[in-house]
């Protein structure tokens, strides 16, 4: 592409006529209705969304107006969006699932005038926001059922909003040269979309964000995975989050593929498996879910498939990583590779509808390198990214043959990454949004002037370019000596061996870190029925000498690693603790979706964290708890503090003993 | 979906079924005695009674399965005393039972195309090479069908055999096999038994949206009070086989026969 058509193409209205023109016989979108994939070319597409623009303009859209899209994904609610950007104005998309009460505030907040609903469910909850929202006049929507009854003063089914723009179109030249206009006179600096961020701590945030960014960071995406008109995705993750809005929108627009709307969210896999997606992006939960499906129906399967698939997956274990990233690997293991693709790996990617996929992406929250690994080997490349809605996803990405399962990658096409003195990741890049919807205060905290966005996650560059997130900024202390202090990324290191099921890490403001342990019962238990070693309950296997050993041995790999780690050496455990019960949500000391509440846990064992700090060999605890039947009883107990030691950081950096 | 009824000539609150004097008896056990009552196009129409109180029996009379030893039933406007189940089903008489009563083997689909076989009029020869006129209509019902399944929101379920489902699920596929039938007159045989409380809101909803959005009218024997009150227009309380009451949920509520049949006397 030149620079001078480049240039002319600058918004996405203007790029969906160049995909009429240039592909306009090639699909560019199918819904799964009634059983059958309904198919629509781009030249298709740009006239609904032409005859849609036109009648939201005769209805009074004007630019810079702002219109929320409400419901799963589907190809009248992305026309909408298109739509709306003909018009130059703003559409605002809502979680399907938000809420009444959230979606009264974003709707309100968005100021919106009109809204498109997918469906009577989210019309119900518009009409109930409705007067809380004085702007909101109009609503259209998409599936008719159990509307039919309802006053249609104010509420109008999509298609015959359709059905009229194309009248209009047809009937009145003057219409189409006005959407022409509207359409040539957007530029890339206009606002594209504005994503409300669902923002764990107060209040969404409405995240601005141009044509531009959205357009620059999609063709960036697409040359760094050399994406074209061939791919096929499938659109199923929410349409207000941003990775929806790149993958299902933006970089089908800009790069002229397919996307596929599943029949209804429980079909997914179904779905999937029929299109043969490409392209695909899914969070480490859909991949866990498939993988413990598969492994629940191997269960079933007969004793010689089981075998089978036993042997198979130990070959792909074995060779497959080395296989996909081109290392060199035993002419044996190719073979037997070759055959178990045949038998085995083959059809179970097409179960998973992953056989065709050219690169499958994994974002949003760390995945577990055993399920990361496990597709990998099996011949699926994928890969991780780290992204935020504030950079248009992109920050940094994983290149082919450069994927390891602990680090994100490096930062993407035009990204720059920077580390701040306190382990925060700050990113620019032509993604960069523009600023938050009217809240000047929040852009200023995370925006500086030049460009630079704070992510509000604390990483560290690896040896080979590859940034590693750690932990949220937030909770990222400093010891005493100045050290980083990155509790989740210490206590996943230990929860990564079996035989610890919880750990909490203390450090904040102290001289060294110190951990509490908490045994895995099932994986010590068999340990210890391996070893001859005899115990009559949790508390006594716990202060077990053999297992004090045991878990000191994991500590020392720990500091091992962390010594190695560009400013991670001062973090090493000096001291640790078993804790004689098992961390439950029932005392609080977890929540419920099982993470450690370690501010309860300080406190609540703060005899045990003096010890830990006061060179005591053991100390003496005693908590209440409560049983699983609702009574309280007393854990008395006397535990015992193991040492360990400190590995020596290369290169002369801060150590713990330099600091003491 | 064709639109509501099917039967022009009848208005929604007409009398679509009516019964009269209807006895039946087996052997020396009195399952009937003497009940008249109607049931008005569009209405939800709710059959209530304690176990034992004739209430299957009555549908079983309705659709033909059973013949009355007395009494009329008078089916938009044709009155009779006997007749076949499969002539109540063609005309427009569908039924879900007690006890789900499908193909266990065969799929979601197939199940409810089972429901559309009275509506098929190719001949045999074609259907058997499904080719010609029989290809040609299997493609409508089945549109028909998708619709259904659309409509029950079941389409991840459309390959799977339904003995595989849950109990609730299979309610679901039930109800669509009747809805197949197209028909004007929907009977249910207790449509939430052994559902928990999800998957009978779920399928009160689908009985009320079937009720709005085709127009069919329901009958369904029911046991949860609060589904009968909430979903029906009115209500025809049975005991010991007799008609103790009948009329609005709310005056049935209040009925001192009612109570006493539900609560037990003091004798």
């Amino acid at each position: 592409m030149t620079a001078e058509e480049a240039s002319r193409e600058d918004t996405f209205p203007k790029l969906l006529a160049r995909n009429a023109r240039t592909r306009g016989g090639r699909p560019a979108i199918r819904h799964k209705d009634l059983g059958i994939w309904q198919t629509w070319s781009w030249t298709e597409v740009e006239a609904q969304c032409r005859a849609l623009a036109v009648f939201l303009r005769e209805l009074g859209v004007r630019p810079g107006d702002t219109i929320a899209i409400v419901g799963h994904n589907r190809p009248r609610l992305y026309w909408s969006m298109m739509a709306a950007q003909m018009l130059g104005a703003v559409p605002v998309p809502v979680y399907a699932d938000s809420v009444a009460e959230e979606m009264a505030y974003l709707l309100a907040h968005a100021e919106v005038k009109l809204a498109v609903a997918q469906d009577q469910e989210q019309v119900d909850k518009l009409i109930t926001v409705a007067e809380r929202v004085p702007t909101l006049h109009r609503i259209l929507y998409d599936e008719e059922r159990g509307l039919r009854n309802y006053d249609h003063t104010n509420l109008k089914p999509l298609d015959e909003a359709i059905a009229s723009g194309l009248d209009a179109l047809r009937d009145d030249p003057e219409a189409a040269r006005a959407l022409d206009e509207s359409i040539a006179a957007g530029k890339g600096a206009d606002l594209a979309i504005i994503l409300y961020t669902s923002g764990t701590t107060g209040r969404p945030k409405g995240v601005m964000l141009t044509h531009d960014n959205v357009l620059i960071s999609a063709r960036n995406g697409c040359a760094f995975d050399k994406l074209d008109e061939t791919e096929e995705v499938i659109a199923y993750l929410p349409i207000a989050w941003v990775g929806d809005h790149i993958f299902s929108y933006a970089q089908s627009i800009v790069a002229g593929f397919c996307v596929n709307c599943p029949e209804s969210p429980d079909t997914v896999v179904e779905d999937r498996r029929e299109i043969g997606t490409t392209y695909a992006f899914a969070p480490p939960r859909v991949y866990e879910n498939l993988l413990t499906l598969t492994m629940v129906r191997m269960e079933d399967a007969s004793a010689p498939k089981r075998r089978m698939f036993a042997f198979f997956l130990a070959v792909a274990k074995r060779a497959g990583e080395r296989i996909l990233n081109g290392e060199p690997t035993p002419l044996k293991d190719r073979l037997l590779y070759a055959l178990g693709e045949a038998l085995v790996y083959g059809p179970l990617k097409n179960r998973f509808g992953l056989s065709r996929v050219k690169v499958a992406y994994t974002a949003g929250e760390a995945i577990g390198p055993e399920i990361f690994r496990f597709y990998r080997s099996l011949g699926i490349n994928l890969k991780q990214l780290y992204g935020q809605t504030e950079a248009s996803v992109y920050v940094t990405l994983q290149p082919d043959g450069e994927i390891r399962a602990d680090t994100v990658g490096r930062p993407g096409l035009e990204v720059e990454v920077k580390i701040a003195d306190d382990g925060e990741v700050l990113f620019r890049s032509p993604g960069v949004f523009k600023a938050y919807y009217k809240d000047p205060d929040a852009t200023a905290r995370t925006k500086t002037p030049d460009g630079w966005v704070h992510s509000g996650d604390a990483g560290f560059f690896d040896r080979d370019g590859h940034l590693k997130i750690i932990d949220r900024a937030k909770d990222v202390g400093r010891m005493k000596d100045g050290s980083l202090f990155p509790p989740k990324y210490l206590e996943n290191k230990l929860k990564f061996y079996p035989n610890i099921k919880e750990a909490v890490a203390f450090g904040d403001g102290r001289d060294f870190c110190a951990a509490f342990i908490n045994i895995d019962l099932t994986a010590v238990g068999n340990w210890a029925e391996r070893n001859n070693v005899v115990y009559a309950s949790y508390q006594e296997l716990a202060a077990h000498p053999l297992v004090y050993d045991m878990i000191a041995a994991h500590v020392d790999e720990v500091n091992r690693s962390l010594a190695v780690e560009p400013r991670m050496g001062g973090a090493q455990i000096r001291r640790f603790l078993v804790l004689p019960k098992e961390l439950d949500a029932d005392d609080g000391e977890l929540t419920r979706t099982q993470k450690v509440r370690r501010g309860f846990i300080a406190e609540r064992y703060g005899a045990l964290v003096d010890a830990l700090y006061s060179g005591a060999k053991e100390a003496d605890l005693r908590v209440e708890v409560t049983f699983e039947d609702g009574r309280k009883g007393v854990i008395a107990a006397r535990v015992g503090i193991r040492d360990c030691a400190a590995h020596p950081v290369p290169g002369g950096g801060e150590t713990l003993e330099a600091a003491e | 979906m064709r639109a509501p009824g099917g039967d022009t000539r009848l208005a929604p609150g007409d009398v679509l079924l009516s019964v009269e004097g209807v006895s039946l008896s087996f052997g020396g056990v009195k399952a009937i005695t003497d009940v008249s009552f109607d049931i008005r196009k569009g209405e939800i129409r709710a059959i209530i009674g304690p176990n034992g109180a004739g209430k299957t029996s009555m549908l079983n009379v309705i659709n033909g399965f059973y013949h009355p030893q007395q009494g009329r039933i008078t089916f938009k406007g044709a009155t009779r005393q006997k007749m076949r189940p499969s002539v109540a089903a063609a005309q427009g008489i569908a039924r879900t039972f007690q006890n789900v009563a499908l193909f266990k083997g065969m799929s979601t689909l197939d199940n409810i195309m089972a429901g559309r076989t009275l509506k098929m009029r190719s001949p045999f020869f074609w259907q058997l090479f499904r080719h010609g006129p029989a290809l040609t209509e299997e493609i409508a019902h089945r549109k028909v069908v998708e619709e259904i399944i659309d409509f029950l929101e079941i389409q991840a379920i459309r390959k799977t055999p339904v003995g595989k489902l849950p109990y609730g699920l299979q309610k679901r596929v039930e109800l669509g096999r009747a809805l197949a039938m197209q028909p004007d007159l929907l009977l249910l045989d207790e449509p939430m038994a052994g559902m928990n409380l999800e998957e009978k809101e779920d399928m009160s909803r689908f009985i009320l949206d079937v009720n709005n959005q085709y127009g069919t009218t329901i009958a369904l024997i029911e046991h949860d009070m609060g589904v009968v009150m909430d979903l029906s227009d009115r209500v025809v309380v049975l005991e010991y086989g007799r008609k103790i009451a009948d009329g609005a949920p709310d005056e049935v509520k209040r009925n001192k026969q009612v109570i006493d049949a539900y609560l037990g006397v003091p004798h």
